[in-house]
């Protein structure tokens, strides 16, 4: 569960994000603390990705505030510096490095950004490749590999640089159904080693294993802030209880 | 390499050309023929500009390459200054006919910026400048094609922009360019003849001159075919070769 008593490790408070004249981010807050999992859900062009790339900034907002462990996101060498040693991402498309082996994906990183040897940082990845359990691929290009094996690769690149914040920008939609669940066990046995975690996702079975809340957008803006026993049962607004009526089983 | 006995064959073809001109009384063929002394000279005398019009290509596409790059990054800046300095340079550059370019470089420069310099550095300056205007709008574009999930993902491990371009971008833009770029360096070998004019000792200038002493401009040119065509055939193949080296570790 996460703590309640401490300062929140992401902070959103007002939080704009135009496109040209397009609003995808409307006046949006929303606190994280250190371990817990949020779950983001929300119809298409709700302005999920563009919310959770903000917190990275691969988007730059335009208004309001976005503080990540104490320091305030903008165009300086302190937010630059938290963000890389605070956040993961892993994407919808994996983005992987197609040119090179899963080994020297995952290595690329702690050696080039964090200073480590080659040594060291074998013996990382395959420490998160064990724990995303393909370590016989280490060798092996990215497109040898099925989907559900790609984006585990993807999982383990973000968490040899050893961030307390991850951040999937809808991780399975890409996937062949076969290859979901595969990932979601991995995310899940990663929320339940403690990480902090925004996940967006359709996975209703999975937000409601693993959320400790539950965030659902509309219009960019975030409609609905719950944890999932109240989230799934009893919704306040009408427009997520229409959302949910169309994304769940009956 | 299954290309090189069918382009062995052609070769035999078009040897063979020649060979059939020779029953005819306007060919010369004397004064190239091996068994002969004079003819031997000849040819030892033709094939000695080979040297040069091969370190003359290297020399020049190796620096455009590296030039090239240079002038492509600022292109794909996003600040327009950078981004004017790109299209100034590739505009100018590329405009000018190789041909008026040697000229400048080796009776211009040297007045303009009172310095000497040697045919053969005036021939290099001359092919790379022209060919950095060429080779950074084939990395432009091969940049270009790469998706942008790329570099994201290289910002979401902490790369920076050197990192990210040698590490990311540009191992997977060179495996994409590198037909283009072969073609560039096949285009160089072709142009360094022009180099002759100011006086380069490669294989068009030691035809020329053998063309003025012998007068025999139809069999001297004809070597100086065959020269070319198996030196670009013979560089054709070794460039499919590097590529397929390349792209092997990815596409198996
Ligand atoms: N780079 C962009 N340029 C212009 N519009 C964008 C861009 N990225 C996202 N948008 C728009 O912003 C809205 C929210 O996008 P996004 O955050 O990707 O939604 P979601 O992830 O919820 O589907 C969409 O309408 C989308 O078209
Ligand atoms: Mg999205």
């Amino acid at each position: 569960m996460p703590r309640t008593d401490t300062a929140p490790i992401i902070s959103l408070s007002g939080v704009s994000k135009l496109f040209g004249t397009f609003k995808a981010l409307d006046q949006v807050s929303l606190d994280v603390r250190e371990g817990e999992r949020v779950v983001v859900c929300g119809p298409s062009g709700s302005g999920k990705s563009t919310l959770i790339r903000c917190v990275n900034r691969l988007e730059k907002h335009d208004a309001g505030e976005i503080s990540l462990d104490g320091v305030v996101l903008g165009n300086t060498r302190a937010s630059a510096k938290v963000i890389a040693d605070t956040v993961g991402m892993v994407f919808q498309q994996f983005n992987l490095f197609p040119h090179l082996t899963v080994l020297n994906n995952l290595t690329l990183g702690p050696v080039r950004s964090r200073g480590m040897t080659e040594a060291e940082a074998e013996t990382l990845a395959m420490k998160y490749l064990e724990r995303v359990k393909i370590p016989e691929q280490a060798h092996k290009f990215p497109r040898q590999l099925s989907g559900g094996q790609q984006q585990r690769v993807a999982i383990a690149r973000a968490l040899c640089m050893e961030p307390r914040v991850m951040l999937f920008d809808e991780p399975t939609s890409a996937l062949d159904p076969e290859m979901i669940n595969e990932v979601l066990d991995v995310m899940a046995e990663l929320a339940s080693s403690g990480m902090t975690m925004i996940c967006v996702t359709h996975e209703m079975g999975f937000a409601r294993r693993v959320a400790d809340t539950m965030v659902f957008m509309d219009k960019g803006q975030i409609v609905e802030t719950a944890p999932p026993e109240i989230f799934f049962t009893n919704p306040e607004s009408a427009r997520c209880q229409d959302f949910l009526q169309k994304i769940l089983p009956h | 390499m299954a290309s090189f006995p069918r382009s062995a064959r052609w070769l035999c073809l078009i040897a063979l050309i020649p060979a059939l001109g020779a029953c005819s009384d306007r060919w010369g063929w004397y004064v190239v023929n091996p068994t002969t002394s004079s003819g031997w000279t000849n040819l030892t005398f033709l094939m000695s500009g080979l040297w040069y019009t091969i370190l003359l290509s290297v020399t020049a596409i190796a620096i455009s390459i590296v030039l090239g790059l240079l002038v492509a990054l600022p292109g794909l800046s996003k600040n327009p200054f950078l981004r004017a300095l790109n299209r100034i340079y590739v505009e100018i550059v590329r405009a000018p006919p190789i041909l008026v370019l040697i000229l400048w470089v080796y009776y211009g420069l040297p007045q303009a910026a009172d310095i000497e310099i040697s045919v053969f550095w005036a021939g290099v300056f001359a092919l790379a400048l022209s060919d950095s205007a060429f080779e950074a709008e084939i990395y432009r574009a091969g940049i270009q094609s790469i998706d942008k999930g790329q570099y994201e993902a290289a910002q979401t491990i902490s790369l920076g922009y050197v990192d990210t371009m040698r590490y990311v971008i540009l191992p997977q833009a060179i495996r994409r360019i590198l037909p283009a770029m072969g073609n560039q360096f096949v285009y160089m070998l072709k142009m360094s003849s022009l180099v002759s004019v100011i006086g380069m000792q490669e294989l068009t200038r030691k035809a020329n001159e053998l063309v003025t002493a012998e007068y025999r401009p139809l069999e001297v040119y004809s070597i100086l075919v065959l020269e070319y065509l198996v030196l670009i055939l013979v560089v054709s193949a070794l460039v499919r070769w590097f590529e397929r080296r390349l792209t092997e570790g990815e596409a198996r």
